[in-house]
């Protein structure tokens, strides 16, 4: 098992170089320089912004500047913010409990309500409630998060006002009333996301479910005497279970990215909402980090499903 | 039905008495047929494009008629879905928005389903390439899409708008990149169907025959590979549809003057409680999109995958 992990790590070396690679590409060959607002400045002399592009290392060749990037970015060094001139890991740091309170929920939330329905669904093919749940699914991930969020906001804060409207980010829960302040904020940003979190897991559990129930092993449980409720839990749904796991860990970094939107709608201070607001302000360096922080998580996510799987599914070999 | 999938054509010959030839592509209509929703799908969807392409010159008002006298109306009898922040008709700038949303939708899934197919096929077919290209898919695979395409959209926004135009340059962008973003899953299953096929007998009576490299994988191998591509981009251009709206209303799509979809919920954000139709039509009618193409694909999945239909 210690060898098998080895070895993911380090086939995952050269996906990360690969992708720090192309960012970093995208960067450099872009057209204008991230010095383009001070330059076009007309207040700057063209020989101090000469020399201050010589500071910042401008005037080195590409992969120079690229191997000097990539040597700072493993000291955990991010670089600075152009806008807010503080230092893009505190940033990142700093919204990151935020985009983990709502993200970590709305998984829980997403996983408690696609397991049950899944298995029902699939022991009661065909019923009125499989068609149901499958129709309702199908809505979950085809319909867009922005505007399932912005008909929350409709019905729950603007028509009903039964739920604040934007996110407020200064709450710090100390006792019961703020614990429920932050409660009642969380949960339009947390239905969207586990709507459709939910609804791709649903999906999954169901499919696994129906390909291991015709399967020999559940005939000689249900032969052997056991009834229905433990050939379904014990025997069917710990085998489909297993896939289940590898699509939790591929999906978190994909929930990440979807976040960005439900972040911008409800105005939650997160990393998405960071990564629009530097978008918004040309801030490059804060860009570039949480985009290549979101590619280790893909990676690393990777790796982690793939060690979850080997140990669920003793069929797997590694070694 | 199996053996049919298996071999359509060669047993058109020996199938005279018994009945009337059947092909591949005949089955997987009748198939197709019988998932109502993917009918449906397929139904809402052609009458969504067929809106938005003849919309425009069926109902005559134009998009950017600035009204000061009714501002954030609802729909009425003058205004069939409302009016806008400035006064305009919503409805036709809903129409004409569709259009490009759609367009952005079929013109990416158009370049991901070309390279992601020429990717597979290349590495399916010549094994010296194959461990190179699916290295390439792999790191492609892990590559954080929606930053990315923001990062890109963002450096590259100016140039394209220089060379092309406002409207025509953010749509080239918008299009390679959702499209460059978005090809490797094509790529995967083409290549497992080359790596599958290359095998077969007709493969090897061509080459046997002396048919060169080009016209084994375009003439022979791809036909009988389309089947899950033509799945998966049908799937993927839900997806783009839902990624270029999620760009417009990030506002980092299109213009503001060019009212795609995504766009008009962008706008139609800042008035929500005042007026709510404003974000309703261009956001159902998004979903309605998605939704229908997603129901064909799912059909076309079903009607297409013998394993699939036979379960």
């Amino acid at each position: 098992m210690g060898r098998y992990i080895l070895r993911r790590l380090i086939i995952s070396i050269p996906t990360l170089l690969g992708i720090s690679l192309i960012i970093f590409l995208i960067l450099a060959l872009a057209p204008g320089d991230p010095m383009s607002q001070f330059a076009a400045n007309p207040e700057v002399p063209a020989e101090v912004r000469e020399r201050v592009r010589a500071s910042l290392g401008l005037d080195e060749p590409i992969p120079v500047r690229y191997v000097k990037w990539l040597w700072a970015m493993l000291h955990g060094d991010l670089g600075f913010s152009f806008s807010s001139r503080t230092p893009v890991l505190g940033l990142i740091l700093q919204r990151l409990p935020q985009t983990l309170w709502v993200l970590g929920t709305a998984n829980i939330v997403g996983i408690l309500i696609a397991i049950p329905i899944g298995v029902i669904s699939a022991v009661k093919r065909y019923s009125l409630f499989d068609h149901v749940s499958t129709t309702v699914a199908f809505l979950g991930f085809s319909v867009p998060s922005f505007f399932t969020g912005l008909v929350l906001i409709l019905i729950f804060a603007v028509q009903l006002r039964w739920l604040p409207f934007i996110y407020d980010s200064t709450v710090v829960v100390t006792d019961v009333p703020s614990f429920i302040a932050q409660v009642r904020q969380t949960i339009m940003p947390v239905v969207v996301i586990a709507f459709f979190l939910g609804a791709t897991m649903m999906r999954y559990v169901r499919a696994e479910m129906l390909e291991n129930i015709p399967q020999d092993y559940v005939r000689t449980a249900r032969a052997k005497g056991l009834d229905e409720g433990q050939v379904v839990f014990r025997h069917v749904l710990r085998n489909s279970l297993i896939p289940v796991i590898t699509l939790v860990a591929l999906s978190i970094p994909h929930i990440f990215t979807g976040a960005v939107i439900t972040e911008q709608i409800f105005s939650v201070p997160g990393i998405g909402h960071l990564l629009i607001l530097s978008i918004q302000n040309a801030d490059t360096p804060v860009v570039m980090a949480i985009t290549f922080i979101f590619a280790l998580l893909v990676v690393l996510f990777n790796l982690v499903a793939d060690v979850l799987y080997a140990f669920a599914d003793p069929r797997v070999r590694y070694g | 039905m199996a053996e049919n999938v298996a071999g359509g054509g060669a047993l058109s010959g020996a199938a005279v008495f018994v009945r009337p030839p059947r092909s591949l592509w005949g089955d997987a209509w009748r198939q197709f047929r019988r998932h109502r929703f993917a009918l449906l799908g397929a139904g809402v969807f052609l009458t969504l494009v067929a809106a938005t392409l003849i919309g425009p010159f069926v109902y005559r008002v134009p998009i950017d008629d600035i009204d000061f006298k009714s501002v954030l109306k609802g729909p009425s009898l003058a205004h069939p879905f409302g009016t806008d922040e400035l006064g305009r008709d919503l409805l036709a700038r809903c129409l004409y928005g569709g259009r490009v949303s759609i367009a952005v939708g079929i013109a990416a899934v158009s370049v991901a389903m070309t390279v992601g197919t020429l990717i597979g096929a290349l590495a399916g077919y010549f094994r010296r390439l194959d461990g190179l290209l699916m290295r390439i898919t792999d790191l492609f695979i892990s590559i954080p899409s929606l930053p990315l395409l923001l990062l890109v959209i963002l450096l590259f926004r100016e140039t394209l708008r220089g060379l092309l135009g406002p409207i025509v340059g953010i749509f080239v962008l918008i299009v390679l990149v959702i499209g460059l973003l978005n090809w490797m899953g094509v790529a995967r299953l083409v290549r497992a169907a080359f790596l599958s096929l290359k095998e077969r007998e007709f493969v090897v009576a061509a080459r046997s025959v002396g048919a060169p490299d080009r016209r084994i994988i375009f003439g022979h191998i791809l036909p009988n590979a389309l089947g899950p591509v033509i799945v998966a981009s049908t799937l993927g251009i839900g997806a783009a549809i839902i990624t270029e709206s999620s760009l417009s209303f990030l506002g980092l799509g299109f213009p503001p003057d060019e009212p795609t979809w995504g766009r008009l919920l962008f706008d139609a954000q800042s008035h929500l409680t005042t007026a709510p139709h404003f974000a309703i039509f261009p956001g159902a009618l998004i979903s309605l999109a998605v939704l229908s193409v997603n129901y064909i694909g799912d059909g076309l999945r079903d009607a297409l995958d013998p394993r699939r239909s036979a379960s």
